[in-house]
């Protein structure tokens, strides 16, 4: 896997300067971003990922390992993207949802295949004909962040996941988050502003500072 | 990446076929009419330019009155309908009984105009059904009485035919424009300051809400000064409204009437024009008069004075609306009915069976249009929408005025000069023609329909599809569409109701080759059989009701096991 680069990355809003920024997010890193709100933390996923409002304009880079990624239309950029809500879509049912961003490849039977063995790996291969709407909201968590790894991509935004759980399911599905995105050696860029969230994933943790102008970096101890 | 560039073309261009379609029709068409209003129209014989057709159309007899009674009655009924929507709002926005009518709304929209009209014109016709009502017991009539209603040379029938209809058009405008004005905030700090519910209103809300309401408003004077269907069924005919004399001379068998047609619709385009600068006039006076109003601090006007005058004159339009459909239903029904009964007794299906096959053509016909002219406008509606979301940003206000261009301009005035035009250039009319004028007035109507839902969806629904590698087309037909099927559906179901109900497109484009249940309710209105009008007003009804019908089934049938989506979801 590669790592995700942010090569010098400037964000303004009009005149203003919102944020910058400069680091790599090794392949299996997790990098947390905080600061309090409306300092552009989502403004800098909507940039990465390619829905970067007109309201606002960004100079830098953005690559995978070599291949620049920021002149990419958002479906080609192979970067998956997890808000706060689990955004399943209401139209198709669980399989559906986790058919909906897998690569074309293998005939239909692999893919169905495919999807089994995801949903079994969490426990919910009854669930694959399920409407959406009757799943609890840590299934709901568990059946997105599986959508989007079975989309192939090669880096992963995660904006504010679990904030909307409750508290008994947030750790249980966090961890689990973390391990998955190891496993693949995603790279991993977490906005957040639960300090909780932060010590969990354990990797490097970005402060935007209240002006946004500024942007110091704090190194935890390297967590093995 | 060819099918980006495709999706990129395509949203580009919608939005500038739907701008064409609203717009080259009326500006065509009133040029149209303006050449011949002239004398010059070289198909005719007319090369020279002359004041000869004015000079005929203000020797026409009566013509004065004609004009005054467009202006007067369309006036008038916007008032009044302007005022009973305000007043009802104004007392009871936020009760049970608002909610209750808030339902009713969209299908009463959903009648056709020449539908309401003829249903009322039965309904109060010195035979219909309220005489018969009150006959002989209280009235002490025991043949019809004799008064000249609907039809009298005031104007009264035609007003009230108007304001039943508007008043569910502007409920239904405000109901968006509450919202938007933030409707609730305003009342509830005026409430807490002290003020009883009208006069909160009317201080606190109406400032903010009647700019939202504005160009709804000059649509309801545009089409009230220029009606007619509506004018033919209710209004006088000694002399009648100045479109409908309008459209006489126009289908007079004398070409050279034609030169003067077009002026008297040049005349109706000036007459609307008048009655909207009195209207803004008006409008100026009363923001003038009423700013020391509205901070002279006191806390109540007649508050429950004029909510009870609301209640009654809503509960009365609606009545008369219910009342004016059900006695369409007895009457397609009646077998022998003499005047003081007050049910046909016995029904019979004599009337239905005796015209079922020459209904057949008409409903097939109409159905036709309506599809066709609905499925233009979906497409283009939803390409304009599609582009609005992909940059981002809301509709220019110049693109808004376009939208209402066609509810603006009296339909006479530019669908004769298109008549005109088709003439010159030699296009034959019929069901091309009648298609493309159809959608020019079911445009706005779906677009206005459709377009708060579409804004509303979350964007992070396309993101996140984008984001599992979806393309913007599959992005469209996949996520967007399908999430967006119940408004869409609705939209679409209104703009059918709107086509089923069109008289002078089809009439003038169509030039008689295309008949429709509308066309033909009109026509037969003029006429003394009532069982078979009320048969055509019925289906009138009874096509647009069953469009309505489907949008709401079928989301309910393909979602049947996504509870996400149904009705009463969040």
């Amino acid at each position: 896997m590669a790592s995700l680069i942010l090569d010098d990355i400037v964000i303004h809003q009009g005149q203003q300067r919102l944020l910058s920024l400069d680091t790599a997010v090794a392949p299996g890193e997790v990098l947390t971003v905080m600061g309090p709100s409306g300092v552009g933390k989502s403004t800098l996923l909507a940039f990465i990922a390619g829905f970067l409002s007109p309201a606002f304009q960004a100079q830098g880079r953005v690559l995978l390992e070599e291949t620049r990624i920021d002149t990419l239309p958002a479906e080609q950029r192979h970067v998956g993207l997890l808000f706060q809500d689990p955004l399943l879509f209401p139209h198709l049912d669980v399989a559906g949802n986790l058919a909906f961003g897998m690569v074309r490849e293998g005939t239909r039977r692999q893919r169905r295949e495919r999807i089994h063995d995801a949903l079994s790996s969490v426990g919910l291969e009854a669930f694959a004909g399920r409407d959406p709407s009757t799943l609890s909201g840590g299934q709901k968590a568990r059946v997105a962040l599986l959508r989007v790894l079975l989309s192939q991509p090669r880096a992963i935004l995660l904006d504010e996941p679990f904030s909307k759980l409750d508290a008994a399911r947030r750790d249980e599905i966090r961890h689990w988050v973390f391990e998955r995105v190891r496993h693949y050696r995603l790279p991993t860029l977490m906005v957040t502003h639960d300090e909780a969230d932060a010590q969990a994933a354990g990797g490097r943790i970005l402060r935007l500072t209240e002006r946004g102008t500024a942007m110091e970096s704090i190194d935890q101890e390297k967590r093995t | 990446m060819t099918s980006a560039v495709a999706y990129r073309l395509v949203v580009g261009v919608l939005p500038w076929l739907t701008i064409a379609l609203l717009s080259v029709p009326v500006v065509a068409g009133v040029l149209g009419a303006l050449a011949p209003a002239f004398g010059w129209l070289p198909a005719l014989g007319g090369e020279r330019l002359t004041l000869a057709p004015w000079r005929q159309l203000f020797a026409v007899p009566g013509i004065v009155d004609m004009a005054r009674l467009s202006l007067v009655t369309g006036l008038v009924s916007a008032a009044l309908s302007l005022g009973l929507v305000v007043l009802f709002l104004g007392s009871f926005l936020h009760t049970a009984l608002y909610r209750r009518i808030q339902r009713w709304l969209s299908p009463l929209l959903a009648v056709p105009h020449a539908a309401a009209a003829i249903g009322l014109a039965f309904l109060l016709a010195p035979s219909g059904w309220a005489a018969r009502g009150i006959s002989p017991w209280l009235s002490g009539w025991a043949y019809p009485p004799d008064y000249a209603f609907p039809g009298d040379a005031w104007g009264l029938s035609l007003i009230l035919g108007l304001v039943v209809k508007e008043v569910p058009f502007l409920l239904l405008m405000s109901l968006a424009a509450l919202v938007q004005c933030q409707a609730g905030e305003r009342l509830r700090v005026a409430r807490s300051l002290g003020y009883r519910p009208l006069t909160a209103f009317l201080k606190g809300v109406m400032p903010g809400l009647y700019p939202l309401l504005r160009l709804p408003l000059y649509a309801v004077i545009a089409f009230a000064t220029s009606t007619v269907d509506v004018a033919m069924i209710l209004g006088p005919t000694t002399p009648s409204t100045l479109a409908v004399s309008v459209v006489g001379w126009l289908n007079d068998p004398a070409l050279s009437m034609r030169f003067m047609a077009s002026a008297g619709a040049m005349l109706q385009l000036l007459l609307t024009l008048v009655a909207l600068s009195i209207w803004w006039a008006l409008e100026r006076l009363v923001a003038r008069a009423s700013r020391g109003w509205c901070r002279d601090g006191r806390r109540q006007c007649g508050d429950r004075w004029l909510a009870g005058m609301a209640w009654l004159a809503m509960r009365t339009v609606l009545g008369l609306m219910m009342a004016a459909l059900a006695g369409l239903a007895l009457w397609s029904v009646a077998g022998y009915w003499p005047f003081p009964a007050f049910l046909p007794w016995p029904p019979t299906a004599h009337n239905w069976l005796n015209a079922a096959d020459d209904l057949v053509a008409p409903v097939w016909q109409s159905l036709g249009v309506a599809l066709a002219a609905t499925l233009v406008s979906v497409v283009l509606v939803l390409g304009a929408l599609e582009a609005e979301t992909q940059r981002r940003r809301p509709m220019r206000p110049w693109a808004q005025l376009i939208l209402y261009l066609p509810l603006l301009v009296p339909s006479v005035a530019f669908l004769f000069g298109l008549v005109m035009m088709q003439a010159q250039m030699g296009v034959r009319p019929g069901l091309g023609a009648v298609i493309i004028g159809h959608a020019v007035f079911v445009l706005p109507y779906v677009f206005l329909s459709l377009a708060e839902s579409y804004r509303r969806l979350d964007p992070r629904w396309s993101q996140q599809a984008s984001s599992l590698g979806a393309g913007p087309w599959r992005v469209f037909w996949r996520v967007r569409l399908p999430l967006l099927l119940t408004p869409v559906l609705t939209a679409a179901a209104v703009g059918f109701a709107v086509s089923i109900g069109q008289y002078l497109p089809t009439l003038l484009l169509g030039a008689g080759r295309v008949v429709t249940v509308t066309t033909e309710a009109v026509s037969l209105a003029s006429g003394g059989d009532r069982r078979l009008t009320a048969i055509y007003a019925l289906l009138q009804l009874l096509l647009p009701a069953l469009g309505f019908m489907l949008a709401m089934l079928v989301p309910r049938y393909v979602f049947r096991r996504r509870r996400g989506l149904l009705p009463g979801a969040d």
